[in-house]
């Protein structure tokens, strides 16, 4: 592995009484598409304007492509930023606003010329330069402001909630386009956004922050299948959460009676927190199956009465009351070929396994 | 609908009380008689004359162009100090030192004409075109702070963090985003500090030395009535003078409110 593009170590940010950032530690990877990603308030476009150079640190470091950035301002980092409105300056066009960093690099205005058009062409702006920039839409805004960071080649490009301002079909093209424009350049991507969906379709690693503390840094399929601790499991996806208690341990396993499902023996690494008194059980919708027909069966079967059916067409939710449980669990399932969709107060028998099931604390 | 009728009534009178005496002085200034009062007597371009070849005049007039150009340019910087500080910083005792500085707008300027008309005489300067310039910048920096606000205001921050982020100096960000986003907003501030200095008597009146300004020296001509007519000719050329600016510069604001599609920046009409 190469070594990091930037090291975050022991960054405290306080404004006033109030400390946003809490002793903060991570690796960004060089070339990699990073989120952070938290509910708003979480801190995590804090720490994006720490890494740009717009707000002071006020313990800790942060160190891109092995320099120190003590007292760098952002107008000397190898950092550039996607801002949430854009920032296109309105009395400019297009092409003035790519050219904007450039020139302020002297550079030949002729050579300032092939690097606007190549920039314009990269986001799909090509002979859009004359134009008036407050004349663009939304999202040819947001791909002027990529081409306006990108021609200046930074080490690490910082997207504020860029999409946050789209509508939902421009946000997913755009979505894919960022992908595929990260892996085209090659650049680091960190991406802030508070749409855990978006995280984790877009990135290679996310960091998940609550209350200025990153809860869990970790790969999309990690941070779904393996989170560590009951916030992350809710923040990500829908998580069902059931009582339990945990009677033995091993080490390598604990035995659990999990209300509503029953006796399991589970894995030491499905409890990635540890266990202790306030641990509870997890269940992703998709980790149990509703069975029906005589043949049907699972490793081990519970049951309980159907409360609520959401249909998506391709998918069918459940609210299931499981016996002895008060309140409802979801579960999904997909719509196959002849499988039927139970009404609501159906008897459901509901099939599981020991993998189906995390302890969170 | 006869509520209506009377406010469409008040609206008349209102509009005839508020131009009907300024479109008096064109008619008089062409007025060939000595004795401003109808029935008029004849055309003439004589008041004109009259004030071309009055000397006084035009040192009067050209003291107070030197006193409104220069405020309008000292009033409006600092309301542009004033105005980017209190629209991007928070500090300590912000409201309150914002509040001093809009106070001389409803202090009466009598008062601030004699005071600072003692002060200065106490510290031991004499009266000159500049003291009366120190009291006009006095009084228009709270109308430059209050419209240049609301521009800094509707001026998005991260355009200004943009541009430091793609490389440039504070002081280049501030030349090349700042100043033309509020530019609208700083001709505005400008114009309306060059028309309240060109026409406040008042402390122009108590602070000024040897040298008057325009509505001091129209103050001290009043008492001849035979230099009446040649008034209403120098009001008419001060009033098509006015007017002509007002329109220039709102021109100017929408051109440019246009060119960046930003709504509103700090006009005033």
């Amino acid at each position: 592995m190469t070594d990091p593009i930037i090291r975050l170590s022991g960054i405290d940010k306080f404004y006033g009484d109030f400390q946003a950032l809490h002793d903060v530690n991570a690796e960004i990877r060089t070339g990699e598409f990073f989120s952070l990603l938290g509910p708003s308030g979480c801190g995590k476009t804090t720490l994006l304007r720490t890494i740009a150079g717009f707000e002071d640190v006020t313990a800790g470091h942060v160190e891109i492509a092995g320099q120190s950035m003590d007292n760098v301002p952002a107008n000397r980092r190898p950092t550039n930023m996607v801002f949430q409105s854009y920032a296109i300056f309105p009395h400019m066009s297009v092409a003035e606003n790519v050219a904007y960093g450039l020139k302020a690099r002297k550079m030949p205005k002729d050579q300032i010329a092939t690097e606007v058009a190549t920039a314009l062409k990269q986001v799909g702006l090509e002979g859009y330069g004359e134009r008036a920039s407050h004349a663009m839409s939304g999202g040819q805004r947001q791909r002027v402001a990529l081409a306006r960071a990108l021609v200046l080649k930074p080490k690490v490009l910082l997207l504020d909630e860029p999409l946050s301002a789209l509508d939902k079909k421009m946000r997913e093209q755009m979505q894919s386009e960022l992908r595929h424009l990260q892996r085209a350049v090659g650049i680091t991507f960190i991406l802030v956004t508070h749409d855990q969906e978006e995280a984790l379709t877009m990135s290679d690693r996310i960091a998940v922050m609550f209350e200025g503390r990153i809860g869990q840094l970790a790969s999309p399929q990690d941070l779904y299948r393996r989170p560590v601790n009951r916030k992350v499991a809710e923040f990500i996806g829908v998580m069902n959460f059931l009582d339990v208690s945990v009677s033995d341990g091993t080490g390598d396993t604990f035995d659990c009676d999990i209300a509503g499902l029953g006796k399991v023996t589970i894995p030491a690494e499905q409890a990635p927190g540890g266990v202790d008194a306030s641990v509870t059980a997890g269940v992703r919708p998709e980790m149990l199956t509703i069975l029906s027909g005589e043949n049907a069966h699972s490793e081990r079967e519970a049951s309980g009465i159907v409360e609520d059916v959401y249909y998506y067409g391709d998918m069918t939710y459940y609210d299931v009351k499981l016996d002895g449980v008060d309140h409802p669990v979801t579960i999904s399932m997909r719509n196959t070929a002849g499988r039927s969709v139970l009404s609501r107060q159906d008897r459901a028998r509901v099939g599981w396994g020991a993998e189906s099931v995390l302890l969170l604390k | 609908m006869k509520s209506g009728k009377w406010f469409k009534l008040y609206i008349g009178v209102f509009l005839v009380f508020l131009y009907a005496p300024a479109l008096l002085l064109p008619i008089f200034a062409f007025n060939d008689s000595s004795i401003v009062s109808f029935p008029l007597k004849g055309f003439t371009l004589n008041w004109f004359n009259v004030l071309w070849e009055t000397e006084a005049l035009h040192t009067a007039t050209k003291n107070s162009l030197l006193i409104a150009v220069s405020t309008a340019i000292i009033a409006t910087s600092l309301g542009i100090l004033a105005a980017r500080a209190s629209s991007r910083y928070k500090f300590r005792g912000q409201k309150a030192v914002m509040g001093f500085i809009m106070i001389p707008l409803v202090l009466p300027e009598i008062i601030v004409g004699v005071s600072l008309l003692v002060v200065i005489l106490q510290m031991g300067f004499d009266l000159s075109l500049w003291t009366i310039v120190l009291g006009h910048v006095l009084i228009c920096t709270p109308f430059c702070v209050a419209i240049l606000s609301s521009a800094f205001l509707n001026l998005d921050q991260s355009l200004e963090e943009a541009s430091f982020d793609l490389g440039r100096s504070k002081l280049a960000t501030f030349w090349l985003v700042t100043m033309p986003l509020v530019l609208p907003g700083v001709v505005s501030s400008m114009l309306i500090s060059f028309t309240i200095s060109l026409d406040e008597f008042i402390i122009a009146f108590f602070l000024a030395g040897t040298e008057p300004t325009l509505p001091v020296y129209i103050w001290g001509q009043l008492r001849f009535p035979q230099k009446l007519p040649s008034l209403m000719a120098l009001g008419t050329i001060l009033l098509i003078l006015s007017l002509t600016l007002l329109a220039t510069a709102e021109y100017f604001r929408r051109r440019s409110a246009r060119k960046t599609g930003i709504e509103d920046a700090g006009g005033f009409l």
